[in-house]
């Protein structure tokens, strides 16, 4: 037997540090370099599942950085940011989170330029190319190994291909945090990370609902197959308070490959129509302000509301909905942005118009809405629900540390903090510094080490190992994938999202749900929940695929009770409440919140006041 | 396969192993070679095939909607990345485009920098805020009046 198959005899690796951040993606990177700046002295480690020059959501790269304000140049103020926000999020954020992220985005990308991240600039005016208001155009293939450079300088230790399994309490507070456990899937040692606080910089979450494509294309999903919830099951299980849970995500995208559509429609002006070439959204108006009001008529449109148009348009039958790329690719230079685009950070697309023999210049491209996802960065805002910085937010969203979850040393950024959308790479990355700076702040002020006892790691191995115990033990069957004790991670997934798609309001059911299907799709969850101690791994990358599938399933129960909650359809085109599908500003203009008590098992959702800044 | 690898090619080095962000690029412990072990997993980042010493990693469109006969190949250097894209009609495209404006290595740390004083920690401030900014103070706002 082997020392991963019997967890009494796996390594336990222990590391002691002020500040432990989990995730090395965009907020993580943001956190340990902010934290080293502020903190000279401090331990500061990074634990990351795969290898931070080619981990997290930027992984791939990206042709424009999302998130700037201009200030230098008066192009917008942090207001305007907040304006625009509220608005996409169809009247709802927090806006004090908000304001905090435009106000500190323009240093993070000057920081970035200076470390050598090409990005666009007019000759003539010496500004920065704008894509559309908010969004500079980059060269970013290395966007993010060029992050990742400043932080393996700035950050004490990055440990590595470490899946990063459960938060650890402190042993004689439970409710304060005290570190973090998981599984080193290279050699199988045990890691117990014990810090003074902890930034949460983990992904959202792919594969909660089923992907269109659903064979070997599963892959291809927009968020990446490697987003699997961390942020949210990590905290949602140390009784973090987390908001919006509710508020999940659906992108319009050209089809199959899945590549993105904004420098399209914003850069190179291309436009989209029916099949029969015919635009649709104006003629769509009237029903769409009988359903949601005044929002119809925002500028821009939101996110959710242009969604909603081309999915009416579909289930008219008047599709395939063309993005007419042909009327706009009308230089070499026109061509060689269309095609980087993809290249530096959806090269699956180029990959699909190679194959399926498209040639954008000459034909138009399907469009199609994916498949929902969870996260907080981009134009949704899923998340913990954090403290506020202290000169802009309100009272009752302010309680000591920016940044700081409910749960004390607990903080995040990214995807990990709710109720702050439109963060995208460079928010996310000025979140994670500010998350790092209000750390360095907490370990001052609480420079001793929180308990963690023997006990509480040896329960925790037991349980992180279990799935790996599992596969050692002599089967009951002759080969194959089939076994009535045994849930292998990929036959539980292809559960959870049949149950997601199929009760949450997924593709298939055309984002629309109900409480009955609410009530429904709990219940078989329920039943997955019961079966997850028959999780099987056979060897550490399954151990880590049935971790991720657990992240999953703690995320999709939160998107599930949140939407039941909710009475009503705030955003049409992220899903549809059928039994309440209108816009109710009267009794659902507030935060939908919860909380999830490790002790009893009960979860409790409230709502919270939306407190607007600006 | 998104990612398969050329049995003639490589030589089991195992940068990719190191750098799928996936963890679906490992050794075949017969062949001592590269291989996806999911290709349901892969996200057709290339992360693996620009990390490859020997160009030993393709990438096949996904079998769901990609039919054969193409190829997007890069090659990535210090400063630039070369794509060459063929298309399944046998048309070749060729697209260049820069990587990175300073030298690699070249970052300046956190801790190079001038020490803050203790009390700064309280401010709003981020490093190098305000000059970084570009603009003459970070912005605020009156604290807002409601909100318990």
């Amino acid at each position: 037997m082997s020392m991963v198959e019997n967890p009494a005899a796996v390594p336990v690796r222990t590391v002691e540090c002020d500040i432990l951040i989990v995730g090395g993606g965009f907020a993580g990177c943001g956190a340990a370099f902010e934290a080293r700046y502020w903190g000279r002295d401090l331990k500061i480690v990074v634990a990351e599942k795969a290898a931070i020059e080619r981990s997290g959501a930027v992984a791939q790269g990206l042709s424009a950085i999302n998130c700037y304000m201009g200030m230098r140049w008066n192009e917008n103020q942090p207001e305007d940011f907040v304006r625009y926000v509220r608005n996409d999020l169809m009247g709802l954020s927090r806006e004090d989170l908000v304001y905090d992220i435009g106000r500190h985005v323009d240093s993070t990308v000057h920081l970035f330029e200076e470390w050598g991240l090409p990005i666009f600039t007019d000759p003539e005016t010496g500004r920065y190319v704008r894509e559309g208001r908010w969004q500079v155009m980059i060269h970013g293939e290395s966007y993010k190994p060029i992050i990742a450079e400043a932080t393996r300088k700035a950050a004490s230790e990055v440990h590595e291909r470490i899946m990063v399994t459960h938060l650890l309490p402190d042993a004689t507070d439970p409710k304060r945090v005290a570190g973090a456990v998981g599984v080193n899937v290279r050699d199988g040692s045990f890691y117990v990370f014990r810090a003074k606080a902890v930034i949460v910089c983990a992904a959202g979450a792919s594969h909660i609902y089923r992907p269109r494509s659903a064979g070997e294309g599963s892959g291809r999903t927009w968020y990446p197959p490697w987003a699997t919830g961390s942020a949210y099951a990590l905290l949602i299980q140390m009784g973090a308070e987390m908001t919006q849970m509710e508020n999940r995500l659906v992108v319009t995208r050209f089809k199959d490959g899945y590549g993105p559509v904004g420098a399209w429609f914003l850069l190179l002006k291309a436009v989209a129509s029916n099949a029969a070439g015919e635009s649709y959204e104006s003629a769509r108006l009237p029903e769409l302000r009988e359903r949601v009001g005044a929002y119809a008529d925002a500028k821009p449109m939101p996110t959710c509301l242009r969604n909603h148009l081309m999915l009416q348009e579909i289930l008219a039958g008047r599709g395939p909905i063309l993005l007419h790329t042909e009327r706009v690719l009308t230089t070499p230079e026109k061509e060689a942005i269309g095609w980087e685009d993809f290249l530096n950070m959806t090269i699956g697309q180029a990959v699909t118009w190679a194959s399926q023999g498209i040639e954008p210049k000459s034909e138009p491209s399907e469009l199609i809405l994916s498949e929902p996802y969870v996260m907080g960065s981009h134009a949704v805002c899923a998340g913990a629900w954090a403290s506020g910085p202290a000169d802009v937010a309100p009272s009752e969203y302010h309680w000591g540390y920016n940044r700081m979850t409910t749960v004390p040393g607990l903080f995040g950024a990214g995807d990990t903090i709710g109720g702050s959308a439109h963060k995208f790479s460079s928010g996310s990355y000025a979140e994670g510094r500010l998350a790092g700076k209000a750390a360095v702040a907490f370990v001052r002020d609480h420079p001793d080490l929180p308990t963690v006892t023997a006990a509480q790691i040896e329960s925790l191995r037991a349980t992180v190992y279990a799935p790996l115990e599992l596969g050692a033990r002599r089967s009951i069957v002759t080969a194959g994938t089939v076994n009535p004790e045994l849930l292998q991670p990929d036959h539980a997934l292809t559960r959870l999202e049949k149950i997601m798609d199929e009760y949450g309001g997924g593709v298939s059911a055309n984002y629309t749900t109900n409480r009955a299907l609410l009530e429904r799709g709990l219940h078989h969850l329920a039943t997955l929940r019961e079966d997850l101690p028959q999780l099987v791994a056979r060897d550490l990358h399954q151990l880590q695929r049935a971790w991720e599938l657990q992240h999953r399933v703690w995320t999709a129960e939160a998107v599930l009770r949140h939407t039941l909650f909710r009475e009503e359809t705030r955003w049409p085109g992220y899903y549809y409440r059928a039994d309440f599908p209108h816009v109710d500003d009267e009794r659902w203009k507030c935060f939908v919140n919860s909380v999830y008590d490790p002790a009893t098992g009960n979860w409790r959702l409230f709502t919270r006041p939306y407190h607007p800044i600006v | 396969m998104p990612t398969y690898v050329l049995t003639d090619k490589c030589k089991g080095c195992m940068e990719c192993v190191k750098i799928c962000p996936s963890d679906i690029m490992h050794i075949d412990a017969t062949q001592g070679r590269a291989y996806n072990i999911e290709p349901s997993m892969c996200w057709e980042c290339y992360a693996c095939v620009k990390s490859c010493p020997e160009a030993a990693i393709e990438v096949r469109g996904y079998a769901d909607f990609a039919p054969l006969r193409h190829l997007v190949m890069p090659t990535r250097t210090t400063d630039r990345i070369d794509w060459k894209i063929r298309m399944r009609n046998g048309d070749l495209k060729e697209f260049s485009f820069p990587i990175r404006t300073t030298p690699w290595g070249s970052i300046r740390a956190p801790q190079e920098t001038p020490e803050p004083t203790p009390d700064a920690v309280a401010s709003e401030l981020l490093a190098f805020e305000p000059d970084y900014l570009a603009v003459e103070a970070l912005p605020t706002l009156p604290k807002p009046p409601r909100g318990g």
